[in-house]
Parts: C-alpha cells; sequence; structure tokens
C-alpha cells in the first residue's frame, strides 16, 4: 500500500465529529505513566511543565531576595558573607530573568497556542518536548553549581574582566555559561517552533490580523529571539575561550576590549527584557477585554505596537552603557533612541486605559492583576524613560533606582500579567475556578506589598545607594528607607504565598468550570475544559477575531464555525496546515508521535556542552556520539508521517 | 467566511518540499545562524577598530589558498543545486552524485583550512587576532562539518530509495543550510581575506 | 486619601534620604546641579504621568455607567481610538521638549574642559583608589590615596583607569557616574561649588569589597588646597623617638613589599601611599575611621574588617604592633 498523497479533508457536522470522538482520544493520548510522561509531546502538558517549573524558580529566586533582603535591612548586618551575597543576587537575578520570566511566558505560549489558532498541536511537537528538557538542564547546570560550593557571583550581566579566571576561578562562570548555552538552544527551537506554527496551524479563516494579542507579543519575542539570543551564547563561548584556552577576546592585555562583553550581552539583554514582557502583555490584551465586556480597543495598533517595540529594541541596548566613555554623538542617539521607544508603549497603554474606559469592568481577581498591571507598568515605564536621558543616567545608573526601575517592570509587566494569566486560564487548564475570596486577598497583599516594597527603592537610588552592596554605613543614611524595602518585600512574598496555596487549594477543591466561563470570545473557550488530548474534534473555521461573540458584536455578516461544522481530520494525528497570511488551507499536516528521542537529545547535549566546558573529553566524545544518533533518528523519514511513499 | 467555501479542495498530505514544516523551520534556523555569524564578524570588526597593536598580526593573510578554498565552496553549493534539481524530476541518480560530490568537496575544504591553520605564525592564545581568527574560521569549519553529516544523512536515505519526485523534503531542508554555509563563508572571507587590503 | 496616606510616609523617607551624603539632588558641583535639574524635570514629568494614568484607570473602574444594554454580554466596539490618538500626541510633546533639554544638557556636562585647573590621575583597585596628581614640573607630581583634594570653583580633570576590574568613580554631590575599565583611560571632570567634604564611593561590582571601595574629595579654597599639595610634596617626619624608630624598621621589613611612605625606605607599589596617611579620615577606603584604635585593629587583622582585602594579615607581636603604629601615627 503506497501513502496517501493527496485527501480532500472533510467537512462533517458536530454529530458527526461526537461519533468519532473515542478514536480521535485514542490516537492523540499520551499512554498515562511515567514512560507516557517522559515521552509526551502534546504542548499542553508541555505547557504546564514549563508553567510549574518557572513558578518553582520563582519561588528559588523569590527566597535568595529574602535572604538578601535581611542582610539590607539594616546598616553593617553580618549575616551573609560578602561571597555569599554576591551570590545570592547574581543566582537571584540569573533565575528570575532566565528560569523564571522567560519560561512561565513560554508555558502560557506553549499551552495556548495551539487553543487560539485552532490547531491540534505545535508545528513541531517533538521540538517543543526538546525546548522543555533543555531548558531544565539548563536550569540544574546553574543550580548544581550552587549546591557544589559556588555558584555564579558576577551579577546576571556578568561583566569581564572580573569574569575572567584571574579573578574569579572556579567553576562557576562555567556553569553560568553552561546553562546560558542551553538555554539559548531551548529558547531557539522554542521561537522556530513559535514562527513556524503561527506560519502554518492557524485555522482556516484566521488571517493574519485575526491573532489575538499574544499569539503577537509571543511572536514578536521569538522573531526578537532568533535575532538576540545569539549574541549572548556567542558571548559565553567567547568568554569559555579566554578562561579556558587563554584567548584575549576581552582581555586587554592581549589586545582585547572588556567593552566588547558588554555590547555582545546587551545588544541580547535589551531585546530579551522585552520578550520578557511582550507575551505577557499580550496576556492582558486579551485577558482584560474579556473583564470589560467589550473587544479591545485599538487592535491593530497594539499588534503594530508590540513589532514595533522590538524593532526598536535592537538599536537602543546602548543605554546600559552610558557610563563606559563612549562618545557624545552615540549617547545622544542611543539616548533619543530609547525615548522614542516610549511611543509603542503609549499606544499599548491608552489602548488599555481606552478598553476599561469604555467597558464595562467586572471585578475578578484576574482583572484586577491586569488593571494593576496597567499603573505599574506606568511607573516602571516611565522609571526607564528618566534613565534613558544620558546625562540622569550618570547619576541613576549602578543605583537602587535601576533596581526599583527593573523590578517595577518585570514584576509588574511579567509577574502581576502572569498571576492574573492563571487566574484567567486555571479554569481551562484545570476545569476548576481558583478561589476568588483568597484570590482578591492575594491581590492586595501583593500590590501593596509591591509598591511598598520596590517604591522607596527609587529613593535609596535618588539617596545614592550602589546596588550590590552587601552592606552599607549607618552614616549613609540609608537604614530607614532599606528596612521599608525588606518589610514592603516580605509583605509581597506572602501575598505570593496566597497565590500558590491558591493554586493547590483551587487544583483539587475549586468550583467546576465549563468550557467558557468568563464568556469570553476567542478560541480556547469553544473547547472543553481541560482540552481533550486533540483540542479540537472539528479544526474550526474563523470568520472574525472572536469567534464566540460573533452574534453580539454583530460586525457583519459571515460567521465562524466553531462547533457546528468543521474540518475532521482522523487518519492518525494530523491537523490543518493553512498558508501563511490568508489562512487558507494549504495542507493535511502528519503530527508525530510521542518520542523519547527530545529526552535523549536534550540529555546528550547536556553531557555535550558539559564535556566541553570542563574539558572532560570522554563525557563530550559520548555527547556528541549520542547526539548525532537521537538526531538522526528523529529526523528518519517515517511513513506514517507520510514522508516516504514506500 | 463562509464554510462551504472552504470544503471541496483536494489537499496534499504530509511534508512535501514547502508544504513541509521543517522547510519553514530551516529558513529560521538560517536567521539566526546569520545572527550569530553577525556578532562574531562584528567582534571582530570591533576589536579591529580599537585596537593599538598592528592589524592583522602577521600581515594580510595570503589568498593563494583562500581563494580556491572559497571556489571549491562555491562549487560544492552549484553541484548540490544540480543535484536537487534532479530529484524534482525523480532523479535518485543525480541527487546521489550532487550529494557524494559536495560532500568531497566539502572534505577537501575542511582540509584545507585545517592546512592553513597549522601553517599560521601564530597559536589560537597569541592575541586577539589570533584568537578570532581561529575562533571564527573555526565556527565556521564546524557548520561545514554538521553541513556534512546532513548530507550523509541524506545520501543515506537517497540510497535506501526514500525520496522521489514527491517526497524528498529532507533534501531541499539540508541544502538550504548547505548554501547557507557557503554564503556565510563569504562574509568570512572578505572580513578576514579582503578588508585588511581595503584599508 | 489612600494614594495621600500611602504617600505620606514615602514623602518622609525620600527627604530623610535626601539628607544622607551621599544624595545628588542637592548637588554642590556644576554637573550635579545641572543633572539634578534634569532630573527634576524628567522626574516631574514622569509624576504627571503616573499621576494622570492612575487618575484615568481609577475614573475608568468606577466611573457612572448607563444600565448595560447586553445585559453582560460583551458589547460592539464603542470606538475608544481616539484615547490612542490623543494620548500618543501628547506623548510625543512631551518627549520633544524632553529630548532637547536632554541634548542641551549632555552637551553641557559630557565634554571634558581644556582648560581644567589641575589634572589628577585615578587608578582604581581592588578595593581603593590611587591618586596621583600630575604636574609640568616632574618633582611636583605625588601620590596619595582614597582622598582627592580640589580647589573649590575650578575644573578639575580626571584620568581614571585600573588595574584590576571595571570599577567606576562616582562623588554623588559633584557629578556624575564614569567608569573605570582596564585597557582604556576615561576622562571625567568635576567642579566643586562650595568647600566641603563630599563621599565618593565604586558604583559597579568589582567583586568582595566593592561595598567598601569609597574615597572622599575635598573642597578647599585655592590657597588651602595649595598648602596641603605642597605638604603631600614632603616625606613624613623623621622618627622621634625609639618606639617610632624601632615601629619605622618592622614597617620597612614588613610592610614595604606594598606600601610606600616617602620617608622611610618603603617604596612598595601595590597598596596605599602611606606617607601622608594621618592627613586622611578614614582608613582602607572608608571602612574604619583613621584614629589609633583603629588603626591598630586593622593591622592586627585587615581580613576582620573587610573581608576579602589584598592586605594580608600580617603576624606581628603586640610589641612591633604599638610601634608600627606609633609610627604610622606620625605619618602626617
Ligand atoms: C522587563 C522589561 C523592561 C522593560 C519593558 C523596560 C522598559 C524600558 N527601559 Fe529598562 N531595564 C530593564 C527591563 C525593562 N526595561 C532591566 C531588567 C534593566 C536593568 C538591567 C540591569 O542593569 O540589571 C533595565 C535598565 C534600563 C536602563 C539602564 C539603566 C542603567 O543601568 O543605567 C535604561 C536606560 O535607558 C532603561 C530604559 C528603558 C526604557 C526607556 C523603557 C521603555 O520601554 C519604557 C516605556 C514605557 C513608558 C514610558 C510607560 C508608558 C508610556 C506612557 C504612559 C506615555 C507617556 C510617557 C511619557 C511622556 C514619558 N532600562
Ligand atoms: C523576574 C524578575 C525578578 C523578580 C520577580 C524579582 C523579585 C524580587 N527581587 Fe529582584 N532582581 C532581579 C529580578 C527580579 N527580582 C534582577 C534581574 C536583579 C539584578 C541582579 C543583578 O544585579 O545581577 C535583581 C536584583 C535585586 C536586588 C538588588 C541586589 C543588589 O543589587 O545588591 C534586590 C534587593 O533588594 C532584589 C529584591 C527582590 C525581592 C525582594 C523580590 C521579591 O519580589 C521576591 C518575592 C518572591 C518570593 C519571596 C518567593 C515566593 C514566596 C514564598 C515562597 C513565600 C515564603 C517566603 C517568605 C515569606 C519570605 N532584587
Ligand atoms: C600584600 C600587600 C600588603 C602588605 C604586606 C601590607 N599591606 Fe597594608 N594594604 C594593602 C592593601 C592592598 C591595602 C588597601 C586595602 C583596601 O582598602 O582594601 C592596604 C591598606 C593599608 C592601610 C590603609 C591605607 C589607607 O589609605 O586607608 C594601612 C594603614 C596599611 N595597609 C598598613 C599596613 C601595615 C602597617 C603593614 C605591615 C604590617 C601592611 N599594611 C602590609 C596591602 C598590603
Ligand atoms: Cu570598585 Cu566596585
Ligand atoms: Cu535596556
Amino acid at each position: 500500500m503506497t501513502v496517501e498523497t493527496f485527501r480532500e479533508p472533510k467537512l462533517v457536522t458536530a454529530e458527526e465529529a461526537a461519533r468519532r470522538e473515542p478514536a480521535l482520544r485514542r490516537i492523540w493520548e499520551t499512554p498515562p505513566g511515567l514512560a507516557g510522561w517522559l515521552s509526551s509531546v502534546d504542548h499542553k502538558s508541555i505547557g504546564k511543565r514549563y508553567l510549574v517549573t518557572a513558578l518553582i524558580f520563582l519561588i528559588l529566586g523569590g527566597l535568595e531576595a529574602a535572604v538578601m533582603r535581611a542582610q539590607l535591612s539594616q546598616p553593617d548586618m553580618h549575616l551573609l558573607s560578602p561571597e555569599a551575597y554576591a551570590q545570592l543576587f547574581t543566582m537571584h537575578g540569573v533565575t528570575m530573568i532566565f528560569l523564571y520570566a522567560f519560561p512561565v511566558l513560554s508555558g502560557f505560549s506553549n499551552y495556548l497556542w495551539p487553543l487560539l489558532l485552532g490547531s491540534r498541536d505545535m508545528a513541531f511537537p517533538r521540538l517543543n518536548a526538546f525546548s522543555y528538557w533543555s531548558f531544565l538542564a539548563g536550569g540544574i547546570a546553574l543550580y548544581v553549581s550552587f549546591i557544589a560550593g559556588r555558584a555564579p557571583d558576577n551579577g546576571w550581566f556578568n561583566y569581564v574582566p572580573y569574569a575572567s579566571r584571574g579573578f574569579d576561578p572556579g567553576v562557576n562562570i562555567d556553569a553560568y555559561a553552561l546553562g546560558m548555552i542551553l538555554l539559548g538552544l531551548s529558547t531557539t527551537v522554542g521561537g522556530i517552533n513559535f514562527i513556524v506554527t503561527l506560519l502554518r496551524l492557524r485555522a482556516p479563516g484566521m488571517s493574519i490580523n485575526r491573532v489575538p494579542i499574544l499569539i503577537w507579543g509571543t511572536l514578536t519575542a521569538s522573531l526578537g529571539n532568533l535575532f538576540a539570543v545569539p549574541a549572548v551564547t556567542l558571548a559565553f563561548v567567547l568568554l569559555w575561550f579566554d578562561r579556558s584556552w587563554g584567548t584575549h577576546f576581552f582581555d586587554s592585555s592581549g589586545g582585547g576590549q572588556p567593552l566588547l562583553w558588554q555590547h555582545l550581552f546587551w545588544m541580547f539583554g535589551h531585546p530579551w527584557v522585552y520578550a520578557i514582557v511582550l507575551p505577557a502583555m499580550g496576556i492582558v490584551s486579551d485577558g482584560l477585554p474579556v473583564f470589560c465586556r467589550r473587544p479591545l480597543v485599538g487592535y491593530s495598533a497594539v499588534a503594530l505596537a508590540t513589532v514595533s517595540t522590538m524593532v526598536l529594541g535592537f538599536g537602543v541596548w546602548v543605554h546600559h552603557m552610558f557610563a563606559t566613555g563612549l562618545p557624545v554623538s552615540s549617547l545622544s542617539f542611543f539616548s533619543s533612541a530609547s525615548m522614542v521607544i516610549v511611543i509603542p508603549s503609549a499606544v499599548a497603554v491608552f489602548a488599555w486605559l481606552a478598553t476599561i474606559w469604555t467597558g464595562r469592568p467586572r471585578f475578578t481577581t484576574a482583572f484586577l492583576f491586569f488593571a494593576g498591571f496597567v499603573l505599574l507598568f506606568v511607573i516602571g515605564g516611565v522609571s526607564g524613560f528618566m534613565t534613558a536621558a544620558v546625562p540622569a543616567d550618570w547619576q541613576l545608573t549602578h543605583t537602587y533606582f535601576v533596581v526599583a526601575h527593573l523590578h517595577y517592570v518585570i514584576i509588574g509587566i511579567n509577574v502581576f500579567a502572569v498571576v492574573g494569566g492563571v487566574y484567567f486560564w486555571f479554569p481551562k487548564m484545570t476545569g476548576r475556578f481558583m478561589n476568588e475570596t483568597l484570590g482578591k486577598w492575594s491581590f492586595w497583599v501583593m500590590f501593596i506589598g509591591f509598591n511598598l516594597g520596590f517604591f522607596p527603592m527609587h529613593i535609596a537610588g535618588l539617596a545614592g545607594m550602589p546596588r550590590r552592596i552587601y552592606t552599607y554605613p549607618a552614616d549613609a543614611g540609608w537604614g530607614g528607607v532599606n528596612m521599608v524595602i525588606t518589610l514592603g518585600s516580605y509583605l509581597f512574598a506572602v501575598g505570593v504565598l496566597l497565590f500558590l496555596i491558591n493554586i493547590v487549594v483551587s487544583r483539587f477543591k475549586g468550583r467546576a468550570a465549563g468550557a467558557n466561563p468568563w464568556d469570553g470570545g476567542t478560541l480556547e473557550w469553544s473547547v472543553s475544559s481541560p482540552p481533550p488530548p486533540y483540542n479540537f474534534a472539528l479544526i474550526p473555521i474563523v470568520a472574525r477575531r472572536h469567534p464566540l461573540w460573533e452574534e453580539q458584536l454583530a460586525e457583519g455578516e459571515d460567521r465562524s464555525s466553531t462547533n457546528a461544522k468543521g474540518f475532521l481530520l482522523d487518519h492518525g494525528r494530523e491537523t490543518l496546515g493553512t498558508t501563511p497570511i490568508d489562512a487558507e488551507p494549504d495542507v493535511i499536516l502528519k503530527m508525530p508521535e510521542d518520542s523519547w528521542m527530545p529526552l535523549l537529545l536534550a540529555l546528550a547535549v547536556s553531557g555535550l556542552c558539559t564535556g566541553l566546558l570542563l574539558k572532560l573529553w570522554f563525557l563530550f566524545g559520548i555527547g556528541t556520539a549520542v547526539s548525532l544518533l537521537a538526531a538522526v533518528i528523529w529526523l528518519w523519514p517515517r511513513r506514517y508521517l507520510s514522508q516516504v511513499e514506500r | 467566511m463562509n464554510t462551504s467555501v472552504m470544503s471541496g479542495k483536494v489537499l496534499p498530505v504530509g511534508s512535501k518540499s514547502r508544504h513541509a514544516s521543517g522547510w519553514w523551520g530551516m529558513l529560521t534556523v538560517v536567521a539566526t545562524e546569520a545572527a550569530l555569524f553577525a556578532y562574531l564578524l562584528f567582534s571582530y570588526y570591533y576589536v579591529a577598530a580599537h585596537t593599538t597593536n598592528p592589524w592583522p598580526t602577521g600581515g594580510d593573510p595570503k589568498l593563494d589558498l583562500a581563494i580556491p578554498g572559497t571556489l571549491i565552496l562555491i562549487a560544492g553549493s552549484l553541484v548540490m543545486a544540480w543535484g536537487e534539481h534532479g530529484i524534482r524530476r525523480g532523479r535518485n541518480g543525480r541527487l546521489a552524485a550532487g550529494l557524494i560530490v559536495s560532500i568531497l568537496l566539502a572534505l577537501l575544504f575542511l582540509g584545507i583550512q585545517f592546512w592553513e591553520w597549522f601553517h599560521k605564525p601564530f597559536a589560537l592564545d597569541y592575541d586577539a587576532y589570533s584568537s578570532l581568527y581561529f575562533v571564527i574560521t573555526g565556527f565556521h569549519m564546524a557548520h561545514v562539518a554538521v553541513g556534512v553529516v546532513m548530507l550523509v544523512a541524506v545520501l543515506l536515505w537517497t540510497a535506501l530509495g526514500h525520496f522521489d519526485a514527491e517526497r524528498h523534503s529532507a533534501v531541499s531542508i539540508a541544502v538550504i543550510y548547505w548554501h547557507f554555509v557557503t554564503i556565510v563563508w563569504l562574509a568570512v572571507f572578505f572580513t578576514f581575506y579582503l578588508s585588511p587590503r581595503l584599508i | 486619601m489612600k494614594a495621600a496616606a500611602f504617600l505620606m510616609p514615602l514623602l518622609g523617607l525620600s527627604v530623610s534620604a535626601q539628607a544622607s551624603p551621599l544624595g545628588y539632588l542637592a548637588g554642590s558641583g556644576h554637573d550635579a546641579i545641572e543633572i539634578s535639574r534634569l532630573i527634576a524635570l524628567f522626574g516631574g514629568v514622569s509624576i504627571a504621568v503616573v499621576v494622570l494614568v492612575a487618575l484615568l484607570l481609577l475614573g475608568g473602574l468606577f466611573r457612572r455607567r448607563e444600565p448595560d444594554p447586553a445585559h453582560g454580554r460583551p458589547q460592539r466596539d464603542e470606538g475608544g481610538m481616539a484615547w490612542i490618538y490623543v494620548g500618543v500626541a501628547a506623548t510625543v510633546v512631551v518627549l520633544a521638549v524632553c529630548m532637547f533639554y536632554n541634548l542641551k544638557t549632555i552637551a553641557a556636562v559630557a565634554s571634558p574642559p581644556d582648560d581644567a585647573a589641575l589634572t589628577v590621575e585615578i587608578t582604581a583597585h581592588q578595593w581603593w583608589w590611587q591618586v596621583r596628581y600630575q604636574d609640568r614640573e616632574p618633582q611636583k607630581v605625588f601620590y596619595t590615596a582614597n582622598e582627592i583634594h580640589v580647589p573649590v570653583g575650578e575644573k578639575v580633570r580626571f584620568l581614571l583607569s585600573s588595574a584590576d576590574v571595571i570599577h567606576s568613580f562616582w562623588v554623588p554631590k559633584l557629578a556624575g557616574k564614569m567608569d573605570v575599565i582596564p585597557g582604556q583611560t576615561n576622562v571625567t571632570w568635576l567642579e566643586a561649588e562650595a568647600p566641603g567634604v563630599y563621599r565618593g564611593e565604586c558604583a559597579v561590582f568589582c567583586g568582595a569589597e566593592h561595598a567598601r571601595m569609597e574615597f572622599r574629595v575635598v573642597a578647599q579654597e585655592p590657597k588651602d588646597f595649595q598648602a596641603w599639595a605642597a605638604h603631600q610634596l614632603q616625606p613624613a617626619p623623621p622618627p622621634g623617638d625609639a618606639e617610632i624608630q624601632a615601629g619605622r624598621l618592622t614597617f620597612e621589613s614588613r610592610c614595604a613589599a606594598c606600601h610606600t611612605l616617602r620617608g622611610s625606605s618603603a617604596a612598595g607599589f601595590a597598596a596605599p601611599d602611606l606617607t601622608h596617611l594621618m592627613d586622611r579620615s578614614t582608613l582602607a577606603a572608608g571602612a574604619l575611621p583613621n584614629d589609633a584604635e583603629h588603626l591598630a585593629e586593622w593591622i592586627r587583622d585587615p581580613q576582620k574588617y573587610k573581608p576579602g582585602t589584598n592586605m594580608p594579615q600580617v603576624p606581628l607581636s603586640e610589641a612591633d604592633l604599638a610601634a608600627v603604629v606609633a609610627y604610622l601615627r606620625t605619618a602626617r
């Protein structure tokens, strides 16, 4: 029998599809048990894994911060040695930025993308699994060094020459390099997956101007990462060469340039800070309108602003280097560019404000987080606007003012959006509501604690307190403000704790939620909660931005078809591929079965990189051989994927 | 959009050349790899612009091997394109021939590169220029090596008769990468061999 | 009301924080004053933006609304685009003004003057500052550490270089920061407008004792400054009594590998010049006050007061220690 080469996808009714559902479930379900868990390629389980892992890292990073805050609560404290403090603030920053803030968004996107797009999985399900495993490996690599006695201790941006062997011997910086290379790999393949999914796997009719803003956010972040991540990977590889092979990339005695590190790091770093917020802004742009009972104001403007933020974001990295002695012309350029980037943010802020103003807010917990997010974003944004002014930055840089800025933007835009997003989509993921009373408590404790803990950091910064100091003299006059910061941040931690408790309690005891508990308008709400393994029995056909709100909005004649009539693809794991712009049916895509290769490849690549970094050539050899093997098995042309004819 | 408009269209099933998700995936891989080389070359120009040492160390690099090496890579790319055209018409033999010749040319290129490496008057750890030279060309050679591995896998699958005029997306995907490796070499070649002569 | 209750303690905090010797909003140097004006402008705009957005947000949340015709179902798009048009237009105008003042201030503070009265070379070390006063006449060049004297009302140029890692040179009340980067010499300048002692600190993380890498800038009337500089050129006075004499010998044998003390044979170059140690108000880059007790404590166990410092614990008998301290107490 030859492989089927052409087929007309069957357009069937919901009743017919219901009859086929047991078969679809059999085709798509991952077998239970550990083996199934380790080999699953279902985007929903991968998404949830990402979310849970990232939240664990949030707790770890938060506990590190809590210890730091104890040390800083009063002048001349001796709770921590300088070395311990340096490891804590470094691991705190690295954990939060790389192991929490981005992966948590990958979690949302992985879980939600196919559901939002009306597809049955991501374009590369196995790559998706690999992306998670290599993220986990990177996280473990970083934390192993902690256990091994010395963690990275040079700040998250790890400036040379302090990071070179001469000043920072030991395995800690190598562990940082290893972690970053694995995380870079994870981010890159994840980004590739999102981009191709967007290009290929949208439901028929979901043209590019109908995708939710979260899709725009993750797409933009993914594209940005494609171009930004190589810079930091390269920086760490060159650093490894300097540390292990005596090269002179960053070593001024050999003709190298310490500032090259800073350029490479921030060419990555600045786009990255937008990558860790744009999807979160997407969460709010999609969630907020549901609770305002109207579509988002200015969809196209917000989508455009998302993309232009990232584009401009590639042209402002030097604002992290204003005090390094660059020529005035270059400073003026990057300073102005950093101010221009305020404009797309203004578009988004006014779109959210208008949505609230002209809508009819329902004060759910999720809504409170989204509304709070708007205010925190603006506070964080304007402090960025202040540091964008070069002369002002000469005073503000390297002080707690910058620490205040970065926490307002990251906690404000990332954490608040994420927590709100969890309250919003938890019913979809688990079939249960989170507790609203506890939810409101968690919001108010977090909101007040956050402002109490982090707003005074601006004041500490204006009072001249540098960052990354393990203690300070009493006569500097920073004691009072630091005590307030510590107390406030502990209050914030209590709020986070309430949120975490709420997750655990609601997971088992929450009120049951139906398919569309918030009366949302996008496709994920058209399937049961939690969704079946195949997401959609019928591939929906989309005619509007809010397929579930068409009757109310009555924007025109055409109607989407979500649960009435659609394509049934049931010859094995299949989904519909559509054209990149207009999303017209283009191909029936065969989707892979569960596979061990992603896990194996992630292990092998970790071994390969560890061997290389630590010059354990045996490990390197095995890692390389197994990687090759796993890759070839993975890519071997399969009949069931209809990659071979006979 | 009306559901009836959507029906009645016969669609291809599974991965076929540009219908394969992998084809799009490889384009994105090439984009990120291109960025990697852009940063590598940025590092070169950055250090060159700020150095106080004579640049390049050891004088302008000789062209007598670099030019043949460049031509060899280009030839490999062209032969590969010829082989891929073959399989589009179902000619397995032409594809195999293209693959074999490309692989041999690539190995020859690697040989030449190694020869150059071992005849440089300086070692990796001599100064910033030597670091850049070995690491950037090394990065490129690693990419050639990965390309060779891909082509060998594709050759194996060709020998097993996995490809035909309809289904050969693995070939198309590997070929994109292969052309990329050649194009990147042109940028590396320009940077190391030509740019010092221009100023 | 809630906001006001929330803001009051913050206001109190910020007032107390500006009393800090390192607060730069109340500056005393040309640059710092110029910059604090720019911060005031940008800060004012920022506060206005935040207040405005907060009001719009509160209004949006709590404003009175007509009964809902859609009965809780989503309603038609009622426009709202005007918000974006107006908001963005206002933003652009405000940004343009801010950008203009930004560029103007850059021009005013960035360029180092050609007519500097004085040029001082700073070499940052983990975790102290070496200071070298340049002069056209070589015999008028001298070294000191951690305390920099400058004449009031005159532009002083600083050439910054590093002996090891990246540091940052910062005297908040006088001017903004300039990083100190190995392999390059960055230039910055200061002009103090009133006499006084201004605290400075290292602002870029540079290792274990980054937190204790302070220095002081002493701005003096020009004639006082001249007198100070002339005094710095002198060696330390010769030992008076026998104990001091013994102290000097111990110092020369045990400390000279690193320290210089003109007037003794000690000429090490890895540590602060101690010739006029007693003219300084602190020890070890601000870690301890400079008095006999703390001096002895420091020499007895530097690691206790500045864990990680590059000064080792030099084993000395109590008598030797007392003698060394007695000798150093004469270094003025
Ligand atoms: C997480 C995401 C994130 C986001 C979104 C931003 C957003 C911005 N950031 Fe921030 N930034 C960080 C994360 C982020 N940053 C981090 C982590 C660091 C520190 C790294 C480290 O050193 O450890 C940093 C540091 C940093 C610096 C370096 C400070 C220093 O070290 O000296 C600068 C300097 O220009 C800067 C600028 C900006 C600007 C101009 C924006 C703009 O995009 C903000 C624009 C938004 C608004 C302004 C609000 C909305 C607008 C309106 C309501 C319109 C009206 C407004 C006006 C008229 C002003 N940031
Ligand atoms: C996602 C990003 C993120 C997040 C969420 C946070 C969250 C917090 N951060 Fe951090 N921070 C950074 C990113 C982030 N930070 C970065 C990038 C840096 C720069 C690092 C560098 O300089 O290299 C930094 C630096 C930084 C500093 C400056 C250190 C220095 O320069 O010396 C401080 C100091 O106060 C600080 C504090 C905090 C606190 C108190 C929290 C709190 O919000 C944490 C609250 C969360 C928890 C505590 C965990 C959950 C709660 C529980 C499990 C309950 C039980 C616990 C208790 C009751 C204590 N952070
Ligand atoms: C191995 C080198 C070394 C030796 C030996 C050494 N010192 Fe030091 N000393 C240093 C360094 C480095 C510093 C700066 C420490 C810092 O601020 O972190 C310092 C600082 C000092 C200071 C404070 C200087 C200031 O400007 O505040 C004094 C006083 C001092 N040393 C005295 C001594 C005496 C007395 C001895 C011998 C008993 C001695 N040192 C031996 C390296 C050394
Ligand atoms: Cu020197 Cu920090
Ligand atoms: Cu930035």
